[in-house]
């Protein structure tokens, strides 16, 4: 069924439809915020209780892949913010594009943090079965097992972020998500992406930075 | 011919072979109505049977929970352990404890009375993602399933509180199966919460604005975003004690570095608030019973709707009063303390509020009535108990005794199911558009403030006096006061029971309830019983404030 730009049931206009997308989209995002926070509160004990060591494993880690992790996301949360303005001028084939590169952007993220387990585990410092020979002190591993909860639960996230850009993007690709009176879906899959983002940009410095 | 289409006339309550009014003119077109199939149950976007499924689905809970505990009363009848192993005994209250933190008391008045009457109240045909609302029902019941899973695997052993290392290293209970059945659940919370969020937010009707709202509906809204705030951290921490069990990553097991009391940190961080998840939507429905009891304004209003919020925001600020024995600090310990003190100052301004909005008022002994003068009785005992163990060197003394058990049923036993069990009264004939019998409500009000008091009273006692939480065996002495809780709980239950027989048999025989049986004030008391589907036939425009009833002017003295 083609979805036709008209309002559904609960709402009188599209302007409160609309409004109501963004509002939920938002409120959703502060629930993600809590639940890495939860995180963010255990990574800030461990890094209190055992600071030298917490220091000593962060150093091993390989923060310039990171580094450009980070700027992949950047670039890619640029490329969405784009899109969004673009769809609010139903520029169709500039969103098209700006969606599917930011999508790429997303994919090469996801390759190169695949690649820098990979080495890690190489190394033995990836706390997993097999992978952790130089792994020799209880609150190293204690981080190293933060690490690797908060990037993947990272990565789980940008998994799904990048399924919807791509979703966003056949939806206006086939018109299902007509332009611009459909540019909710874009602003609030762009928002769930920008936190992604964010989240990226506080981990990083958290993780690899710390001296 | 014309005996079909008389719908409106009254059966026969004697005769038990009358088939009673199937249909009344206002049911034809009612929400009820609008598709008999299954399909269109299990597939319906209307927040009112989404409501009703959930009623359902809750109720099947209380009834598991409710099961388990009488295991446990009936285990400490004798001061020895003759019903159930140490390991059985276990289960039996961890079992009693998730169902009914998780399947029942969370989800109880918000997802089935805030879901029907959200909308309703503030003058919308639905809540604002009503495709979510359904999902919100599904994810529910898939934790459900998951929790009936561990249940016939023979359960889980580490209390509620799934308190590490106990859970994360010697436990031998299904901890990673109902684990992730609460995991899974909390996501049902959260949609919900944002639901009612954006609802009250953008679909409120012309002229409904914030200082018109109904106090359910501030309650609900402070309820809401504890549910978004604090569920995710629950999540989260859920999620950390899995990935130690399955993959050993030691981020509460001391001997890899971690830290257990993160866990209560993180645990309480959620479940204080949980406690104001479970109580504050109770508190907004009492605000309406009292007024509607009373058919007077509601005295202080903003201040009643500002508490709910000062309750929510304070709520996130005490969690450490759980661990006052646990080492921590004891400057947290002490400011932890002295919040807890405060977090009662709102509480107790609804109180006052309550009786200031009573004094005077023309009231009637409804069940509703009734249920809510319940709920103010056993919510300030409940209360005035939190204080005492919010003090440090009192609890010190009481902490992990029956007078805790006691001290938070009071809380979530007393006030809440009391003020559900209310609001299923108050409501119920705008839900099903039949009267019940008001005399079998008032009884069954007056067993379960009994039952309730017989049964949890004595445990203040025990606790006072040393008794543990969590054991079945213990000394002879506390026998007496054991017995008499159990058989408490045995009225209790009954009572409990009692509703479900006259409401069932309001449905085939009640009266027809009319727009607005009680006369009371309130958009979802325009609107017929049961009501259409789309709730209003057109949105309703609000011109003053709430609770609008007539001011009586006293007589003035010669
Ligand atoms: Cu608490």
């Amino acid at each position: 069924m083609r979805e036709l730009p008209k309002v559904q049931t609960p709402y009188v206009d599209r302007a409160q439809q609309h409004e109501a997308g963004i509002m939920g989209m938002h409120i959703f995002l502060a629930s993600e915020i809590m639940l890495f926070g939860g995180i963010f509160m255990a990574i800030a004990v461990i890094r209190q209780a055992h600071s030298q060591e917490v220091v000593e494993y962060s150093k091993e880690l390989h923060y310039y892949l990171g580094a450009i992790n980070t700027m992949l996301l950047l670039t890619s949360s640029f490329l969405v913010a784009a899109a969004v303005h673009m769809s609010r001028h139903a520029r169709r084939k500039a969103v098209l594009a700006l969606l599917v590169s930011a999508a790429f952007l997303g994919l090469l993220f996801l390759g190169l943090k695949g690649f820098e387990y990979w080495s890690e585990f190489q190394e033995g410092r990836l706390p997993v079965a097999g992978g952790m020979e130089k792994i020799n002190s209880a609150p190293g591993r204690l981080f190293l097992n933060l690490y690797l909860v908060s990037t993947s639960l990272h990565a789980v996230h940008l998994t799904i972020g990048v399924i919807a850009l791509l979703v966003v993007a056949g939806r206006i690709y086939t018109r299902r998500s007509a332009l611009p009176q459909r540019s909710v879906v874009v602003e609030t899959t762009a928002a769930y992406w920008h936190l992604v983002d964010i989240i990226w940009i506080f981990l990083y410095p958290l993780l690899y930075l710390a001296r | 011919m014309s005996s079909v289409t008389n719908h409106d006339e009254r059966p026969n309550p004697d005769n038990l072979d009358d088939p009673g009014l199937s249909e009344t003119k206002t049911e034809r077109v009612s929400y009820l109505r609008a598709g008999h199939t299954l399909r269109s149950w299990l597939f319906t976007t209307d927040h009112k049977r989404v409501a009703l499924l959930y009623m359902m689905s809750i109720t099947f809970f209380f009834f598991i929970g409710g099961i388990a505990a009488a295991f446990v009363r009936a285990d400490l009848l004798t001061p020895s352990a003759d019903l159930m192993t140490n390991e059985g005994y276990n289960r039996a209250f961890t079992l009693h404890g998730v169902i009914m933190v998780w399947f029942f008391l969370i989800p109880s008045i918000p997802n089935t009375f805030g879901n029907f009457l959200i909308p309703l109240m503030i003058g919308a045909r639905d809540l604002a993602f009503p495709r979510l609302n359904l999902l919100s029902w599904y994810i529910f019941i898939l934790g459900g399933i998951f929790t009936l899973f561990v249940l016939i695997l023979g359960g889980v052993d580490t209390g509620w509180t799934f308190y590490t290392p106990l859970s994360s290293m010697y436990a031998n209970g299904n901890v990673v199966l109902v684990a992730t059945a609460v995991f899974i659940v909390g996501f049902s919370s959260i949609l919900t919460g944002l639901n009612f969020i954006v609802t009250i937010h953008k679909l409120r009707a012309p002229g409904m604005t914030w200082g018109r709202l109904p106090l359910f509906i501030w309650s609900h809204y402070a309820t809401s975003v504890i549910l978004v705030l604090a569920t995710p951290v629950l999540s989260v921490t859920l999620a950390l004690i899995a990935a130690e069990r399955l993959f050993g990553l030691g981020i509460f097991n001391p001997e890899l570095g971690g830290d257990p009391l993160l866990f209560q940190h993180l645990f309480w961080f959620y479940s204080h608030p949980a406690v104001y998840i479970m109580v504050l939507p109770a508190l907004g429905v009492v605000s309406e019973l009292v007024a509607a009891a009373a058919r007077k304004p509601v005295f202080g209003y903003k201040f009643v709707a500002g508490s709910s919020i000062a309750i929510a925001v304070i709520g996130f600020l005490v969690w450490g009063h759980h661990m006052f024995v646990s080492g921590q600090s004891i400057y947290a310990s002490a400011v932890f303390s002295f919040l807890s003190l405060v977090v009662a100052v709102p509480s107790g301004i609804k109180i006052y509020n309550w009786t200031a909005t009573l004094y005077k008022g023309d009231i009637s002994l409804d069940p509703p009535f009734l249920f809510a003068m319940g709920f103010i009785g056993l919510f300030v005992v409940g209360g005035l108990t939190g204080l005492a163990v919010a003090m440090l060197a009192i609890d010190v003394h009481l902490h992990d005794t029956y007078f805790v058990v006691a001290h938070f049923h009071y809380i979530m036993v007393g006030g809440t199911v009391s003020a559900y069990f209310g609001a299923l009264h108050f409501w119920w004939p705008k839900i099903v558009g039949r009267l019940y019998s008001v005399v079998w409500g008032r009884l069954s009000a007056m067993f379960i403030f009994i039952g309730f008091n017989f049964t949890f009273f004595p445990q203040f006692i025990l606790g006072y006096e040393g008794m543990p939480r969590r054991y079945h065996v213990y000394p002879e002495q506390f026998q007496v006061l054991h017995d008499m809780s159990s058989i408490g709980a045995s009225i209790l239950g009954i009572a409990y029971l009692m509703p479900a027989v006259y409401l069932y048999y309001s449905l085939r025989y009640g009266q027809p309830a009319g727009n607005n049986p009680w006369n009371v004030t309130g958009l979802e008391w325009t609107i017929p019983s049961p009501p259409p589907k789309h709730n209003f036939d057109e949105i309703p425009t609000v011109d003053g404030p709430p609770y609008n009833y007539p001011v009586r002017k006293e007589a003035k003295h010669a």
